[in-house]
């Protein structure tokens, strides 16, 4: 882990020196003439991006991913997955070692502003819980005084969990590690008496423990956790790419365009639809005609994603909530396409 | 640059016909050239760093850092600066790899000698160990001492205990903190004094040994004046340290002291790990040592202990030393894998947690790099002064 930081850091400061333009340099070429998509992602994270044991990657996160190879390129098997620590991930980007990152990020103002980065929307709206062993019979966040809490380091979650504490001027002690995969093993061994993350990760951590209804969830969330894809900062093209295409997904949901009906949508009366399917948009970025077409029918619009990866039927059976359309209750709202 | 041949003539040369001065400039050139090119390249990174809207400069070290640390050997709080962040991960650094070149020298010397035990056991016993520890990933090795401390631990309120004062559990080893109240000074001196006679007394028995033969048990008294002036004073002076207890409130021990199964785990993989290493070099460094030395300290009528003791280790520390510092250098550096259990070293909480949090990443990986080198130079520097005392002496 040490040593992909570093080597990390390294290939930083070598881009960073050696190559001034690169800054400029389009990213679409660059994956066009690869045919390849690199996307970072979670070292493991069910529901968002997690590797089966033939190595194919699933959860949203990897479909945010694919839903843009097949916008590009045509093709959404066309990516190539990096896993990285939370710690890793910003410099990966940075250096240009991978096109995008799509790791259940959280847009922030310091990272926005300060890291050469930028957000490219919202595909879920999270935000920061607790969870315990039931068997503590604590039943609110607020009687954690003194707890040992498990959590990952080069989060948002070290700060809010500090904040947090402060605020109600309560005690913990921190076991900070790189891996979700560390968090989970030290919550399991009863090193922590609390595991904190963002919610819907505290839910697909608990699928990996031997008795997942031995803990449970804490009621209290206590941050705001937009999540989303980043671009470096720098290259607009690439970034509208990435932005529009997410919208694109969220758009068709909201006009009832899915995997399955893409094709004969196409020729559909309504114009806003012809204009998704067909039009000049994808002309405006760069890429083909059919780039919202093709994302759509190979990885579905927001809501068969959403499904597909965290919903009801999943194991991690996590409802829309605030992660609905604007029109059903939600905050999921698209610009339109026009 | 072709001399050229004149006649030999007293007269001193051109100064660039100097060989001196041509070396020196020629240095000093190679000097400015390396200067100015790590200046240019360091430069161009700010600028490129600028030009991406990236933050840059040392600014940041009086922000204040919003994360708590797990265990800190000074004050640290949420509202405390990264350049505190800092000096915390710096001073964990350093305690890991105090204590950690201290007992892996320990066992390692222990092992060592163990192997060319001429008892068949303990032998055996010694050569698994070092073939079965330093052939297994040091990674490895942490994670299973972590993950087997805390599986053999119980939770805190099924804490083991000694006598209410000594608790053990999967948050720690707790036991009593000592309150330093007014008038502890004179204990803390009566320590000092008592170091000094010992220091004093060791010379003078010395001296006395080596002019009459007479032997003197410095040890026994050396104890004896350890413990005893100390206490001393500490009742004269009307008993001014008292002792904080851990008490189990709530989910964990409060007050009291601490050591976290974190620093457990990691000494110990680190001081096995690194020992097997140490224990063949001593191995190597004492069969250096010709037999003869052996034989010849027999035929004194030296017994086997002073036989290793004052005329084998002496002159094997000559072998050992060298390659006992590359160990001690490694150590040091691999203090940094800490980060993988959660130990809040440098590389966890400065080149982990502030790196993240405020991008910085050329700035604190360049700190940290020093960091690591200055310790490095530092062992080095130490170990080159040590292995001058000990190198053979020509009289
Ligand atoms: N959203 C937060 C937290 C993201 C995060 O890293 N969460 C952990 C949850 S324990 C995770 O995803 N780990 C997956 C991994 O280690 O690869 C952020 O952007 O800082």
């Amino acid at each position: 882990m040490k040593k992909l930081t570093i080597a990390l850091a390294a290939c930083a400061v070598t881009a960073f020196t050696l190559s001034p333009l690169a800054a400029n340099a389009a990213t679409l070429d660059n994956v066009k003439k690869r045919g390849m998509l690199v996307c970072g992602v979670s070292t493991g994270l069910p529901g968002f991006s997690n590797p089966d044991s033939k190595n194919n990657w699933s959860g949203i996160d990897v479909d945010t991913c694919r839903a843009v190879a097949a916008a590009v390129l045509g093709d959404a098997q066309k990516v190539k997955f990096t896993p990285l620590t939370a710690k890793e991930r910003f410099t990966a980007l940075q250096s240009g070692e991978i096109d995008m990152l799509s790791r259940n990020t959280t847009w922030t103002h310091t990272r926005d502003t300060s890291l050469g980065i930028n957000f490219a929307g919202v595909n879920y709206y999270d935000g920061q819980g607790f969870m315990v062993m039931k068997k503590l019979g604590v039943k609110s966040a607020k009687e954690l005084n003194g707890a040992s809490v498990c959590l990952q380091a080069g989060t948002t979650t070290e700060l809010n969990l500090a904040d947090y504490f402060r605020e109600h001027g309560m005690k913990y002690s921190p076991i900070t590690v790189d891996t979700s995969d560390q968090t989970i093993k030290g919550f399991e061994a009863g090193r922590c008496d609390i595991l904190t993350s963002d919610q819907s990760q505290l839910y697909s951590l608990r699928t990996k423990l031997p008795d997942p209804n031995a803990a449970m969830v804490l009621p209290e969330i206590i941050s705001k956790e937009p999540l989303g894809p980043v671009v470096r900062q720098g290259d607009d093209q690439w970034f509208n790419i990435v932005k529009w295409v997410l919208y694109a997904q969220i758009n068709a949901e909201e006009m009832g365009v899915t995997s399955k009906n893409a094709e004969e949508m196409k020729s559909s009366k309504n114009p806003s639809i012809a204009r998704l399917l067909g039009g000049d948009a994808g002309a405006k970025m760069g890429i083909g005609a059919d780039w919202a077409l093709q994302a759509i029918k190979q990885v579905g619009n927001y809501g068969e994603m959403f499904e597909r990866n965290v919903g009801l039927n999943t194991p991690m059976k996590i409802a829309r909530g605030v992660n609905a359309l604007w029109n059903k209750g939600g905050i999921q709202y698209a610009p339109p396409v026009r | 640059m072709a001399e050229k041949e004149g006649p030999l003539t007293p007269s001193k040369p051109a100064p660039w016909n100097n060989p001196a001065v041509r070396s020196i400039a020629f240095q000093a050139l190679a000097i400015l050239a390396v200067g100015y090119f790590f200046y240019v390249i360091f430069q161009n990174t700010l600028t490129n760093m600028e030009k991406r809207g990236i933050s840059t400069g040392f600014g940041f070290l009086t922000e204040p850092s919003g994360f708590g640390i797990l265990m800190s050997l000074v004050d640290y709080s949420e509202a405390s600066s990264y350049g505190r962040t800092f000096v915390v991960g710096l001073l964990n650094t350093l305690l890991i790899s105090v204590l950690g070149i201290f007992f892996a020298t320990l066992i390692g010397f222990t092992v060592g000698v163990a192997r060319l035990s001429s008892n068949w056991l303990l032998a055996k016993i010694a050569t698994v160990y070092i073939e079965t520890l330093r052939n297994i990933p040091l990674l490895l090795q942490m994670f299973f001492w972590y993950f087997a401390v805390l599986a053999a631990l119980p939770s805190p309120n099924k804490s083991i205990e000694w006598g209410g004062n000594f608790f053990l559990n999967n948050r720690g080893l707790y036991f009593p903190r000592p309150i330093f109240e007014d008038g502890s000074g004179f204990v803390g001196a009566a320590v000092v004094i008592a170091i000094a006679a010992i220091v004093l007394m060791a010379k003078w028995a010395h001296r006395r040994q080596e002019t009459t033969g007479q032997q003197f048990h410095t040890v026994y008294v050396s104890i004896g004046i350890l413990i005893g002036l100390p206490v001393l004073a500490y009742f004269a002076a009307g008993m001014p340290i008292s002792l904080e207890y851990a008490a189990l409130k709530g989910f964990n021990f409060q007050g009291g002291m601490r050591i976290i199964p974190e620093l457990m785990a990691l000494l110990w993989a680190i001081s096995f790990y690194t020992a097997a290493f140490i224990a063949e070099i001593v191995r190597a460094g004492i069969l250096a040592v010709s037999h003869g030395q052996t034989e010849a300290a027999n035929a004194l009528g030296l017994r086997p202990a002073p036989t290793l003791r004052l005329v084998v280790v002496p002159q094997a520390l000559r072998v050992i030393i060298p390659p006992l510092t590359s160990q001690f250098l490694n150590l040091a550096k691999n203090s940094s894998l800490a980060t993988a259990i959660g130990y809040p070293d440098l590389v966890a909480v400065f080149m982990g947690t502030t790196l993240n949090q405020t991008g910085q990443a050329v700035e604190i990986v360049a700190m940290t790099m020093a960091v690591y080198l200055a310790i490095s130079l530092t062992i080095s520097a130490f170990m080159n002064w040590y292995n001058k005392r000990k190198a053979l002496v020509e009289r």
